[in-house]
């Protein structure tokens, strides 16, 4: 089994998300990067996968060379091979990014890949989808838990309180989300390996058109109504006539 | 005119999908398209919200979900009646219908729209990012704009005198492979358990409440207010809570009548999955945890003794 699993890097932000002046990008100066937790989810189900049947497991990004921080994660957890789709650092949209990793692998006769069912930052639900198109596999998204079995692929997601599931013949593509799995830490020696690693670098062209983003905007701050009920148990007898009032309490 | 994707599964409504129809309305005319014949059931209750014509799509074998087989049907809806909006809920299946029309046609897509705007040659569109915390103004140039709009914004207006629906019927044409990627089993939902989407009231549990064990009280509460729990990131990393439970950006975004925060900070990956909930009640330790400012009501202190005091007088309360 030949694994893609498609990565994207991404600020981690943490109460706040703060605007550049001109409110084209997020500041970043003072915050950590990481992988969207979908993906690093498809990167551990792939390397489980791998270690059931054999095969290898790559890593592929697009993004600026920075990036290679990422696939270096990815290989510290166990991924063979990475692939860097440099750019810039500006953001691509979702038919570029699509189309520049559908060029990419198109050759590369992946048996399964993996995606995160949306990325942390943009969240266009699509791109795994066109990718599946152009290479002419069946997809599945959102998926939550996978079997494999003589060339077939078992994927559950979550539906109506319940799973419902779904069966399609590999090579395919999947998009998944967090929950499927929980992902390993790198160990020290699978750091020391990663680092020495060489990452496959390709220059992907940029297609036009897409949707273009003009500038980002913070959504209205709420101003703070909270009234404090009081301190420890002496406030539970305020906090249930609240709940009273709000109609919860049935006698 | 604009194609409004109504979805159901066997023939029962998502009734969310409709949050959609009150902005296309302001925007222009609507129609709206129904998939399998399971879903004609539905077309004559849409009257009420303002439906005047359901495209009701025929196929032997659209009876189960498959998203490339419902997706290659709306577009053959589409060549006929031509919409220049193909829309629909921001929902899992939605996002993945439109995504992918969106790949079969070879056209631009935008997911969980909160504003739209047609002008001339192109649209301006409002979307969501980072699940809701940041917003972005985009435009797309397209023949047909594929868009979803973002989920618990629009509420459902159904207050119209029921009129009769006009059902127009298309047959469409599918191959074996459209039906590939469909849906060929459900797993039900645990007996008796309330789903965290559907609860009225959730309790939710953060680092705050330190263990597995440490839920007990929570499921106590959420039992005593018929309601189901909820917990944070941290929460499923540490195998505390299934995923299924966790509420955020990566987990289920709630819209309950009562949100109860206990022990959880409210970093904005957990915030945009409860913000839409009526009221929210904190208990946290930290008076200046930032979801104590964007709470309605707070308690200060620890939840290992607060909960299980409201749990006792609930209890009371109850008898
Ligand atoms: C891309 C991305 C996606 C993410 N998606 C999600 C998501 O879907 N859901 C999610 O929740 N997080 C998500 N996160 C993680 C998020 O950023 C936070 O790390 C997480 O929400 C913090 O969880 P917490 O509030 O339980 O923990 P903390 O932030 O550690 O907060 C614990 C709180 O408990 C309080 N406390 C401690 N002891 C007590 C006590 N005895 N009684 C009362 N209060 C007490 C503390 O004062 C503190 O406020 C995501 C992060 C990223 C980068
Ligand atoms: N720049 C990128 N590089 C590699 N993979 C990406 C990139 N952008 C998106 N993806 C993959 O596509 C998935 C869906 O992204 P999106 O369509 O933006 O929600 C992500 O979870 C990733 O697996």
């Amino acid at each position: 089994m030949n694994i893609l699993v498609c990565i994207k890097r991404v600020p981690s932000p943490g109460t706040r998300i703060v605007l550049s002046e001109d409110k084209q990008e997020i500041v970043t100066k003072n915050l950590g990067f990481t992988i969207s937790p979908h993906e690093e989810c498809a990167i551990e189900e792939a390397i489980r996968v791998k270690e059931k049947f054999g095969g290898t497991v790559t890593v592929l990004t697009l993004g600026g060379s920075l990036a290679s921080e990422q696939l270096r994660y990815a290989m510290a957890m166990g991924a063979d091979e990475a692939i860097l789709l440099q750019t810039d650092g500006k953001e691509w949209d979702p038919m570029a990014t699509s189309n520049a990793i559908s060029d990419a692998v198109k050759s590369k006769d992946f048996d399964l890949l993996l995606f995160g069912n949306e990325s942390a930052d943009y969240g266009g639900y699509q791109v795994a989808i066109r990718v599946a198109y152009a290479l002419n596999h069946h997809c599945l998204t959102g998926v939550k838990s996978i079997e494999i079995d003589e060339g077939q692929i078992t994927a559950g997601r979550e539906a109506f309180g319940g799973m419902e599931i779904f069966k399609i013949p590999l090579p395919a593509v999947v998009s998944l989300k967090e929950g499927i799995n929980l992902p390993r830490y790198p160990s020290l020696p699978g750091r020391m390996r990663a680092k020495r690693k060489q990452i496959e670098i390709i220059e992907p062209i940029k297609l036009p058109g897409g949707i273009e983003t003009k500038q980002f905007v913070s959504p209205p701050e709420l101003g703070s109504h909270v009234e404090i009920l009081g301190h420890g148990v002496e406030a539970v007898p305020k906090l249930l006539s609240i709940i009273k009032e709000l109609g919860f309490i049935h006698k | 005119m604009i194609l409004a994707i109504i979805e159901h599964n066997q023939g029962t409504l998502n009734h969310q999908s409709l949050e959609i129809l009150s902005l296309a309305k302001s925007i222009d005319r609507v129609e709206v398209a129904i998939v399998g014949e399971n879903g004609r059931s539905i077309c004559n209750g849409l009257g009420k919200y303002g439906v005047e014509v359901a495209h009701l799509l025929l196929h032997n074998e659209l009876v189960d979900y498959a998203p490339a087989a419902w997706a290659k049907s709306i577009i053959q809806l589409a060549h006929s009646i031509k919409p220049d909006v193909i829309l629909a809920i921001g929902s899992e299946r939605g996002n993945e219908i439109l995504a992918h029309i969106a790949a079969q046609l070879n056209l631009p897509m935008a997911a969980n729209c909160t504003k739209i705007q047609i002008k001339e040659n192109n649209c301006l569109v409002t979307r969501i990012r980072w699940g809701g915390s940041l917003l972005e103004e985009a435009v797309l140039k397209s023949a047909t704009y594929l868009l979803t709009i973002a989920q618990h914004l629009y509420t459902v207006k159904g207050e119209l005198e029921e009129s009769a629906v006009k059902i127009s019927e298309w047959n469409v044409d599918l191959e074996d492979q459209d039906f590939v990627g469909k849906v060929v089993d459900n797993l039900a939902p645990e007996e008796g358990k309330v789903i965290l989407t559907d609860a009225h009231v959730v309790v939710g549990g953060g680092r705050g409440v330190g263990s597995k064990e440490g839920f007990h009280s929570l499921d106590e509460l959420a039992e005593l207010l018929g309601g189901a729990v909820g917990c944070s990131r941290v929460v499923t990393n540490h195998g505390w809570r299934p995923h299924a439970d966790q509420v955020g950006q990566t987990g289920a975004r709630v819209a309950p009548d009562l949100y109860i925060a206990c022990g959880i900070s409210g970093a904005i990956q957990h915030w945009v999955g409860c913000k839409s909930s009526k009221k929210i009640i904190v208990i946290n330790t930290d008076a200046e945890a930032p979801i104590v400012s964007k709470a309605d009501y707070a308690i200060i202190g620890d939840l290992h003794k607060i909960i299980p005091a409201i749990n006792k007088a609930l209890k009371q309360a109850n008898d």
